[in-house]
């Protein structure tokens, strides 16, 4: 019998939604939150390491930076799953080893957009803030960080949509999320097409607002200026 | 007030600041002249240390510029500079272009900083554009900004690096004017700029150099007035500046 000739959907209902997939959903947006949150926090201390004036902190930060973009994302994720604990002789569960991991990996993506926000703001800003008296940092905090933000925010969001679809990956360690959730819906259902059919959907449907918005966004602000 | 000692610097093998000395005086003004590329700008950073220095001393009062132990943003406070390309702070309300020092650096409260904000931007004729943001104004409206923004600090000494070589023509005047009410009130200035009617009618002093050195140093009446006693090079530069200028 060919299955994708006899498509059911009959099964899409509010008890699968909330049985099985809502859980996953939550788990993906959550990871995609804390992953760009953190990232971006972390990676704007990459960021300002590697413009820094001493050595080592610039060596450490570019060496971290260029060895995570240069290994795949579910690489990363396998390796800190089984790895720490074996080195702090516990197990550590797939949704904290998720947060960890996704933080740290997108922490060295970020920081290569914050370090070209950072490089669109001209040293004659960062000349004018120290003319006026205010140290390195308040500098950074008043003058050059604000600007080089505001300039980063289109990159970071679309950066965040590249994110949400890279949660997808925890699949490695079985985690929970939305893909996951389809997965296990399609199994109890046993109509893995039509579960993977809606999965694609909904994930086109989220990105695809989610990059309308982007857009929007630089418009207007182009529109603006 | 200034006092510029033996001072040279490179970059790499390539020498742009070759043994200056001079000094600014306090109520002193001070324009430093010269073709592009003889240093004039880069002498001028020096002086509040946004330039280091390989060789020679600054005095700032007397406190040694670039002394390893000097507090420089301490310094930096009590000395204004306004750039050629204005540098306000383009995501900042001008209001808070003007508070944002006073109130980080001098603890000033937020009453305090925006009573002088608004008192200097009265005097530079701008009071009615405080809300605006610098996109929203004139060059010359933004480098009048600029001006009263650095006077918000109540600085000691002004610094001009080229302040109105990025203006269109017609709004050199009324940044010029500002300057003028500035050098009337006793303010010490040194100024590197290309216009010699500001030179000659309000400067105490004229500095001209060439290729990092300084080639002259003396008074307005002198450099103006016996053009015959100049160096080849400074009367060269003067017969295009001035020719440019009445023409």
């Amino acid at each position: 019998m060919n299955q994708a000739m006899n498509l059911d959907l009959s099964f899409y209902t509010w008890g699968l939604f909330h049985d099985f997939i809502l859980k996953g959903l939550l788990f993906s947006l959550t990871l995609t939150l804390v992953a760009s949150v953190g990232g971006t926090f972390f990676g704007t201390g990459l960021a300002l390491m590697r413009r820094s004036s001493v050595a080592w902190m610039r060596i450490t930060a570019a060496t971290y930076v260029n060895v995570m973009r240069s290994v795949p994302l579910v690489m990363v994720i396998l390796w800190f799953y089984l790895l720490v604990p074996f080195l702090i002789g516990k197990p550590i569960g797939a949704e904290w080893s998720a947060f960890i991991t996704f933080t740290a990996f997108e922490a060295a993506y970020f920081s290569e957009i914050v370090r070209s926000g950072l490089q669109s703001v001209g040293v004659g800003q960062t000349n004018a803030a120290k003319a006026l008296g205010l140290s390195h940092t308040q500098a950074l905090r008043y003058v050059v960080l604000p600007q080089a933000f505001r300039n980063m925010v289109p990159v970071l969001l679309t950066q965040t949509i590249a994110l949400f679809q890279d949660t997808s990956l925890v699949y490695a360690i079985g985690a929970y999320d939305l893909l996951k959730g389809f997965e296990t819906a399609g199994k109890n259902y046993g109509r893995p097409i039509e579960v993977y059919m809606m999965a694609a959907l909904v994930y086109f449907v989220i990105c695809f607002a989610l990059s309308r918005a982007v857009k929007a966004m630089t418009k207007e602000r182009v529109g603006a200026a | 007030m200034i006092e510029i000692q033996h001072v040279s610097k490179w970059y790499g093998q390539f020498q742009v600041l070759k043994d200056c000395t001079t000094r600014v005086d306090k109520g002193e003004v001070v324009v430093v002249c010269g073709p592009s590329g003889s240093g004039k700008s880069t002498l001028i950073k020096t002086v509040n240390a946004l330039e280091s220095i390989q060789q020679g001393k600054i005095l700032l009062g007397d406190i040694s510029v670039h002394d390893p132990k000097t507090d420089q943003a301490a310094l930096r406070s009590r000395v204004g500079m306004v750039f050629q390309n204005f540098e306000l702070f383009p995501h900042l309300s001008v209001l808070d272009n003007l508070m944002l020092a006073p109130q980080k650096v001098l603890n000033r409260s937020e009453s305090e900083a925006k009573a002088k904000a608004l008192a200097y931007l009265d005097r530079v004729g701008l009071a009615a554009h405080s809300h605006k943001f610098p996109s929203q104004l004139s060059g010359g409206q933004q480098q009048r900004v600029a001006i009263a923004r650095a006077l918000c600090m109540d600085p000691q000494a002004m610094l001009f690096d080229e302040p109105t070589s990025a203006l269109d023509p017609e709004m050199v005047g009324e940044v010029l004017e500002v300057m003028v009410g500035l050098a009337h009130d006793g303010m010490t200035m040194m100024v590197v700029t290309h216009e010699m009617g500001f030179a000659r009618q309000v400067s105490d002093r004229v500095i001209f150099m060439d290729a990092g050195a300084i080639l002259e140093d003396c008074t307005t009446t002198e450099f103006f007035g016996n053009p015959a006693a100049r160096a080849e090079r400074t009367q060269v530069f003067l017969s295009k500046v001035m020719g440019h200028q009445t023409a």
